[in-house]
């Protein structure tokens, strides 16, 4: 029983099909989803890949996050199910307010574009099955502002909660508390700087990603499942 | 209904750091204005409005903050108000 993933397409968004095809090789059914949909229906898990969504204007994600696509995300994030926001989709995510925070110009303003070591830093959410805590992935990050702030509240909660998903070894952009990714208190939904679908072949320079992709497959069935056996 | 020329500044919360505002900062220093201090870089957005008066376009305006103009995790924002002069106006 496969799976079906989708990717959600903003005007703007440019990493849709590299995040597909990263999907697809690992045996999900994939869809593209407009940004002008108002219902998910079959879907175990969403995407939002990474880009320049409505072009960025005002702020990154500020005008995406009121996309038709993201009610539905939104209600489909409420009710449990994956989902999962790289890089401008993380900045997404947190506009929306499905996570907490922001994510602002990198310390010194320099654009990053570079393989990166992070650390898997927390347990049992949507991308944790299979990993360790601790242990060490080489992910591409690609980003001008993923520099995560938040108020110093939020950050105590996001440590109380096991909510840092990864962290970056020798932080790259002045990131608060080293963060490169975190989760929602109910664990279900994940915002994260690296590009996962990029290290995905050996010839990409790593393969760490398929085991991120791998979890949010494995979390998908999980969820569907869940999902069937309540709608019974 | 009366037309308001609105302009909302919206800037990152001191509590924020603004790497464009420290570079700027020490640019100018570096060109010999060594009495600057904090500078803050943030947008200035221009609008006009139809209220009744005053108090309702601020009040509007300030709703457009809330969901769209600012984000309030990491940016504040100012409002300023003024009658607009026809048939253009500006600040």
């Amino acid at each position: 029983m496969s799976v079906t993933i989708g990717v959600v397409r903003f005007p703007g968004t440019n990493c849709e099909f590299d995040t597909l095809d990263a999907l697809r090789d690992l045996g999900a059914n994939t869809e593209l989803l407009s940004n002008d949909q108002v219902s998910l229906p079959g879907i175990d898990a969403v995407v939002i890949p990474g880009g320049f969504a409505h072009g960025d204007y005002l702020r990154t994600g500020a005008i995406a996050r009121f996309s038709p696509v993201m009610g539905a995300v939104t209600a489909f994030a409420n009710a449990g199910r994956p989902v999962v926001g790289i890089c401008n989709g993380f900045q997404v995510l947190t506009e929306a307010g499905l996570l907490p925070g922001a994510l602002r110009p990198n310390a010194g303003l320099s654009f990053v574009c570079q393989s990166q070591r992070v650390v898997m830093a927390a347990a049992d959410h949507v991308l944790s099955h299979g990993l360790a805590r601790a242990e060490e992935l080489s992910i591409p990050i690609n980003h001008f502002e993923g520099n995560y702030v938040c108020d110093e509240p939020t950050l105590q909660r996001l440590r109380d909660n096991d909510q840092i998903v990864l962290r970056y070894v020798d932080n790259p952009n002045g990131s608060l508390d080293d963060i490169a990714g975190i989760c929602n208190e109910t664990r279900n939904v994940v915002g994260l700087m690296p590009h996962p679908e990029r290290a995905t072949a050996e010839l990409l320079g790593s393969t760490d990603g398929i085991r991120l992709l791998d979890a949010l497959l494995h979390a998908a069935a999980e969820s569907r499942c869940l999902a069937e056996s309540q709608a019974v | 209904m009366k037309r308001w020329d609105v302009l909302v500044e919206v800037s990152p919360r001191s509590e924020i750091a603004d790497p464009a505002g420290t570079t700027v900062e020490r640019a100018l220093r570096a060109l010999g204005f060594s009495g600057v201090t904090g500078v803050r870089i943030g947008k200035a957005i221009r609008l006009e409005v139809a209220a009744a008066d005053e108090a309702d376009a601020r009040t509007v305006t300030e709703q457009m903050c809330e969901r769209l103009l600012a984000n309030p995790v990491i940016e504040d924002a100012r409002i300023e108000l003024r009658a607009a002069v026809a048939p253009e106006s500006s600040w």
